[in-house]
């Protein structure tokens, strides 16, 4: 027995994931994290809505709810607000965070509210059957896609950063022992925080898109990836499809919860629940 | 029993909400219902309750339903376009049974319609506008003195069958100042949701009891469990064997057919000598009643129905009336949306006329006795 079971609803097992799915380094380096910091597993609140990335909480023995497609943040904002002392991790994938749930991850980094995002992302729709998401690159194929992307990929960090998101970093699941220090600091950072975590899908994105081993599409990362001190030393087109790891941005900012309170004279009245 | 007071609509709406016990709001600005949050935001703070402007109404939503969901209540404030973009999120909150209150002051339309005219197009939108079946509260308050007690009510519904409750206003009422009486607080019965759960190790939040409903403690509240907007079984896991699948959806509906009794209210002027009958509600109410009253004044016998909660459908009471009389009109503020369902409920015992206004305009007394004259002669 780990000594991280306790985290998980053994009982679930085995877990929806197809085989050679690299979402499980995620959750595991999420787990790790809340492990790490000691951190209260009643008072700890997962929070996840739809897609592969969206299923994960079902198989964590926190408080959790899933809510419907793209509304996982909004719901934890209300969570947030009626009771402050909770620690809420959001977990999503790209469709969740960045598509049908985009306005309310603009907003949330906007706010500042005390919540961490983990958008764990595969560049395609994988629970749906393979469609083109937000992340897939220019050029890739998907099922929606067969001609190839149109569109141009959208970045995850770039726009948490723009949309005032505190803490915004980017790790993958190559790099794992990376991601083992990435979380907990944005776990414990006051403010909202977010880590893109680039994962592989061998099942939808790696079969249309010339990885057809799960290894091959794992092993890509590490091509795809760069450290912020690589990155110093690339030329702009050496740059090009690179993805920048570590802590992107880091800022002190007033949390929305405290600044409401603050401004507002919130007065408590008898005890949160 | 203090002394009546001159207050608008929307105002009484949140001030009742107060007095249940609102901890939470969450709304997106919006004409004829953003007076509600305006009262909110200011006052909230200070009762330990907070409020925030979410980025649309998906949001607003879903912020209540988290909120609730950590055990405050909560409520969510809007108007038919708002209406029609949080469905998803009602039909949600059905599923997972999460008790919060929605007030939705109905305008004209379809689509953006007319902001600042009245309507009550959002009837069956309230019980159908989200996909599958799931069952729906929803009252129509007729005057200011009413939205004020039908907020509480719906509160303590809310709380009780563990669920979403929509007050619908519309235009005229949400802006219309009249004169209320506030009841004496203590003399106001405010209803929390139950926090009887059986000890965490065997606690399932969705094994009901003989009550039929679910007792869920606040996420955080030293209970571990999944709530889930899929078909799920009595552990809130998601689960789609046809059993569960079956067992899941009828339940959650079967809940307010057991408490129909307590759920439903009509106000209804009985008149035996009537061959026919008027129903309406909401802004409607005071029409249909001046005309009932005008015409047995006159020497037309007229019998008065008005539902104050329109889902559940007050079936039995309004097939009871359709006994005893031959004609119903059925006055709306819409193209005969519940017309509909009387004639569905009623199957024939009465032939349904129906009044139908949606020039965005109140409507008159004289016009509906006017009708009445019409289907007497």
């Amino acid at each position: 027995m780990s000594k991280l079971d306790k985290y998980l609803r053994l009982n679930l097992m085995p877990h929806f994931a197809c085989p050679g799915c690299t979402h499980g380094i995620a959750w595991a380096a999420m787990v790790r994290a809340i492990d790490k910091l000691g951190l209260d597993q009643n008072k700890t609140v997962m929070v996840c809505a739809i897609g592969c990335a969206g299923r994960l909480p079902i198989y964590l023995n926190f408080p959790s709810i899933r809510t419907p497609h793209g509304r996982a943040l909004a719901f934890a904002t209300g969570i947030k607000l009626a009771n402050p002392e909770l620690k809420i991790v959001v977990f999503m994938g790209d469709g969740d965070a960045l598509a049908i749930g985009g306005n309310h991850f603009i907003h949330t980094a906007r706010r500042n509210l005390d919540l961490t995002a983990i958008v764990a992302i595969n560049e395609i729709y994988g629970m749906t059957g393979g469609q083109y998401a937000p992340t897939t690159g220019k050029g890739r194929f998907a099922s929606t896609a067969p001609f190839g992307m149109i569109e141009p990929q959208l970045d995850t960090c770039k726009l948490a950063i723009g949309a005032g998101a505190t803490f915004v970093a980017r790790g993958d699941v190559y790099h794992v022992m990376e991601l083992n220090s990435l979380i907990p600091k944005a776990i414990t950072h006051k403010g909202f925080s977010v880590v893109e975590i680039i994962t592989s899908c061998p099942t939808h994105f790696g079969r249309r898109n010339k990885f057809k081993k799960p290894l091959d599409g794992f092993l890509r990362l590490k091509d795809i990836t760069i450290s912020k001190g690589q990155a110093k030393r690339l030329s702009k087109e050496e740059m090009e499809n690179k993805f920048v790891r570590g802590i992107l941005h880091l800022e002190e900012r007033p949390e929305y919860v405290e600044e409401y309170d603050r401004i507002t004279g919130f007065k408590e009245e008898g005890v949160m629940p | 029993m203090s002394e009546a007071i001159l207050m608008q609509g929307n105002r009484a709406i949140a001030e009742a909400a107060i007095v249940a016990g609102v901890k939470f709001c969450a709304g997106y600005p919006i004409t004829p219902a953003s007076e509600v949050m305006e009262i909110l935001s200011r006052k909230l703070p200070s009762i330990g309750g907070r409020y925030i402007q979410m980025e649309d109404e998906l949001g607003s939503i879903g912020a209540v339903i988290g909120a609730s969901a950590a055990g405050k209540k909560a409520m969510t404030i809007t108007s038919g376009p708002g209406f029609s973009l949080m469905q998803e999120s009602i039909g949600y909150a059905a599923m997972i049974e999460m008790p919060i209150v929605i007030y939705n002051a109905q305008r004209a339309g379809p689509s953006t319609g007319g902001a600042t005219k009245p309507q009550q197009g959002d009837i069956m939108q309230t019980k159908w506008g989200s996909h599958g079946d799931s069952p729906r509260i929803a009252v129509c308050p007729g005057t200011v003195q009413e939205a004020y007690n039908l907020t509480i009510r719906a509160f303590n519904m809310a709380e009780t069958y563990m669920g979403p409750v929509v007050i619908l206003s519309d235009q005229l009422l949400a802006h219309k100042r009249e004169s209320v009486v506030l009841p004496d607080p203590n003399s106001i019965e405010i209803i929390n949701r139950r926090t009887d759960a059986p000890p965490q190790e065997v606690y399932l939040p969705y094994r009901v009891d003989e009550t039929g409903i679910p007792v869920i403690p606040p996420l955080g509240g030293g209970y571990r469990y999944n709530m889930s907007g899929m078909l799920h079984g009595e552990n809130g896991i998601p689960d789609l064997s046809p059993k569960t699948i079956d067992a899941c959806i009828r339940r959650i509906n079967r809940k307010l057919n057991k408490y129909y009794d307590d759920i439903v209210m009509v106000e209804n002027i009985r008149n035996d000598e009537a061959k026919i009958a008027i129903l309406a509600y909401g802004s409607a109410t005071r029409p249909a009643r001046g005309a009932a009253k005008m015409a047995t004044k006159k020497g037309i016998n007229v019998e008065f129905i008005r539902l104050i909660t329109i889902w559940p459908f007050p079936e039995k009471e309004v097939r009871e009336v359709a006994e005893r009389v031959e004609k119903i009109i059925v006055v709306e503020m819409n193209l005969g949306q519940i017309a509909g369902v009387v004639r569905q409920v009623i199957e024939g015992r009465a032939k349904v006329v129906q009044f139908n206004k949606v020039s965005g305009q109140a409507i008159t007394v004289v016009e509906l006795f006017n009708k009445i004259k019409e289907i007497s002669e």
